[in-house]
């Protein structure tokens, strides 16, 4: 077996003092959803922004399709297809849905219609509101309007930063079924969640760390299924 | 009781000019508001760059009418206004690349480019008065009325008369262009939009791909248009004197503030607020007041609030309410 698509290699560093990373590896297979989880502070979120280029990895390398992107910036990252979508602020509050959706195909110079017609078609309720400002709209559908935004680049991998935090569990379940329709079309998700259980469900990769380093990587189910993970993170 | 003459009395004195003031104000807040929201930073040498867009356009304008070049009843300096904005731009860029810059990449904060644009202030200061001189200059020609007081008494045959000043309705039909245009190219173009999500969430901005310095650029561009406009507009509906220019700076920010830093719409709105405010209340009411109230109850003195002198308190005390009761602006701009 080939290497995966994604990878961050045996990742080290931090935002510029202690490292918070020390030799983690997280990666993505082709089309596949690659679930980090963890308790608070273990890094996942620092995990995540190394693999895009948001802080110093001093050691260890991040890979997209084999070529070595560690030097890249964010942006250039995005152009080689890779979206990312924060925690938090990951919406233009005061514009409106589609103008939010228009400036995530920047970058795009072709006819972005299309990808608009796509993004309505996984996300009903935006087209109903597109010409309402995105801050007027409510918790879950902010989330899809930041994921609908990271897909207007039509990436190869989507990062996802805790997509579900502050959602209600109804809203959770629907954003994770949307989120497996989007890793249906062929695009690799690589995500962090607090709500572990729900995700490693839907992984097929889950990657457990512990203070920056990884504590065990298995398939979502094999993690799942693992009492010692069980005990130590799903609480039982 | 004399309604009609009071109401064209009012429109005289108070209504034309303050309308016309406000947009000479809107137009300057605007440009205060765009810095605010894009370069997040409050920009003290506004009313200097407003002084030295005039100054260009004036020049401009002195080297047309050298060579004969007129626009027949409209003021050349109309003529002169892009070349003014032209050269206002690059001014502008230039400041940005020797100073803005560095300490855009030290991630500066705020405060330090407060202090930074007061040093800009005091430069373009000294640049202005060592080209122009201190004095005071009109450069308005053209035919000076669109409709002067006796004609208008002829016309309608009442006591009073209403004089529009060409350089009013100017200044009226430019503001109403140029705020158009400001509008439709935010909210329609893709830079302009571009625009407004670097204002939103910067961050966010990157990761979308747009360009900063790109984004920076063009708003300095359209800044030294809205600044030079403005400042033209003044100029031409009052005079040129670069101390006067400097003193701006308290109403715009006032306008900007008022209306919500940040907010375009805003910044209209504050501008007409401060200028309503300003005029009103330094007006002497004493002859409306004669129409309006019955007979042998006319005002003995003047019933002006404040002396014209006193005319910038208006601004500041405005300026404190809102900053005390509401500091986000009528808008609910950004915090200041």
């Amino acid at each position: 077996m080939g290497e995966p698509f994604l990878i961050g290699d045996r990742m080290t560093g931090g935002y510029g003092g202690a490292d918070i990373l020390h030799g983690c590896t997280v990666a993505v297979e082709k089309g596949e959803i690659a679930v980090i989880v963890g308790p608070n502070g273990a890094g996942k979120s620092t995990a995540m922004k190394a693999v895009f280029g948001m802080l110093n990895v001093h050691s260890g390398a991040v890979r997209l399709n084999g070529e070595d992107i560690t030097a890249l910036t964010p942006q250039a990252r995005v152009a080689k297809g890779m979206a990312f979508v924060p925690q938090t602020s990951n919406i233009f509050t005061s514009m409106s849905v589609e103008e939010n959706l228009e400036m995530g195909a920047f970058l795009r110079r072709d006819d972005i219609s299309g990808t608009i017609e796509e993004v309505y078609h996984l996300f009903p309720i935006l087209k109903e509101k597109r010409r309402q400002a995105a801050g007027e709209l409510s918790g879950g559908q902010r989330q899809q309007v930041a994921v609908g935004r990271a897909l207007m680049t039509k990436p190869s991998v989507l990062m996802l930063d805790e997509p579900t935090a502050g959602v209600s569990p109804i809203v959770m379940d629907e954003l994770f079924d949307r989120i497996i329709e989007v890793a249906r079309t062929g695009i690799s998700i690589l995500m962090v969640e607090q709500n572990a259980r729900q995700a490693l469900e839907i992984a097929d990769k889950g990657y457990v760390l512990v203070q920056g380093r990884n504590a065990y990587t298995d398939t979502g189910k094999a993690l799942l299924a693992d009492p010692e993970v069980r005990r130590t993170f799903l609480g039982g | 009781m004399d309604v009609l003459n009071a109401v064209v009395a009012l429109a005289n004195f108070v209504l034309i000019p303050a309308t016309a003031y406000g947009a000479q104000l809107a137009l300057g807040a605007l440009g205060v508001t765009l810095i605010y929201g894009i370069l997040r930073f409050s920009n003290f040498a506004h009313g200097d760059t407003m002084a030295f867009g005039t100054m260009a356009t004036i020049l401009v304008t002195w080297g047309l009418q050298s060579y004969g070049i007129s626009l027949g009843p409209l003021p050349t300096a109309l003529l002169a206004l892009p070349a003014g904005i032209a050269i206002t731009a690059l001014l502008l860029l230039g400041t940005d690349r020797a100073v803005y810059r560095f300490y855009r990449e030290q991630k500066a904060k705020p405060v330090i480019l407060v202090i930074v644009s007061m040093g800009v202030m005091f430069i373009l200061n000294g640049l202005v008065r060592f080209i122009i001189g201190p004095d005071d200059h009109r450069f308005a020609d053209g035919a000076r009325f669109l409709i002067d007081a006796r004609t208008f008494r002829e016309m309608t045959g009442l006591a009073e008369g209403l004089a529009i000043r060409t350089s009013q309705a100017i200044t009226i039909v430019t503001a109403v262009v140029v705020v158009a245009l400001l509008f439709w190219f935010l909210n329609r173009t893709r830079t302009g939009k571009s625009m407004r999500a670097f204002s939103d969430n910067e961050d966010l901005a990157l990761l979308s791909g747009i360009n900063p310095e790109r984004v920076v650029a063009i708003t300095w561009i359209i800044v030294a248009a809205l600044a030079t406009t403005a400042g033209v507009l003044y100029g031409l509906d009052k005079s040129f004197k670069a101390f006067t220019y400097f003193q701006l700076l308290l109403p715009i920010f006032a306008a900007a503030i008022v209306g919500g830093l940040g907010n375009p719409l805003g910044a209209i709105a504050g501008g007409f607020l401060i200028a309503y405010s300003e005029v009103t209340i330094t007006y002497a009411w004493k002859k409306v007041l004669t129409y309006l109230l019955p007979d042998g109850m006319a005002p003995e003195g003047l019933v002006q609030l404040l002396s014209t002198e006193y005319k910038f308190a208006v601004s500041f005390v405005i300026l404190v309410i809102v900053l005390l009761f509401r500091p986000t602006g009528i808008f609910r701009g950004k915090s200041v």
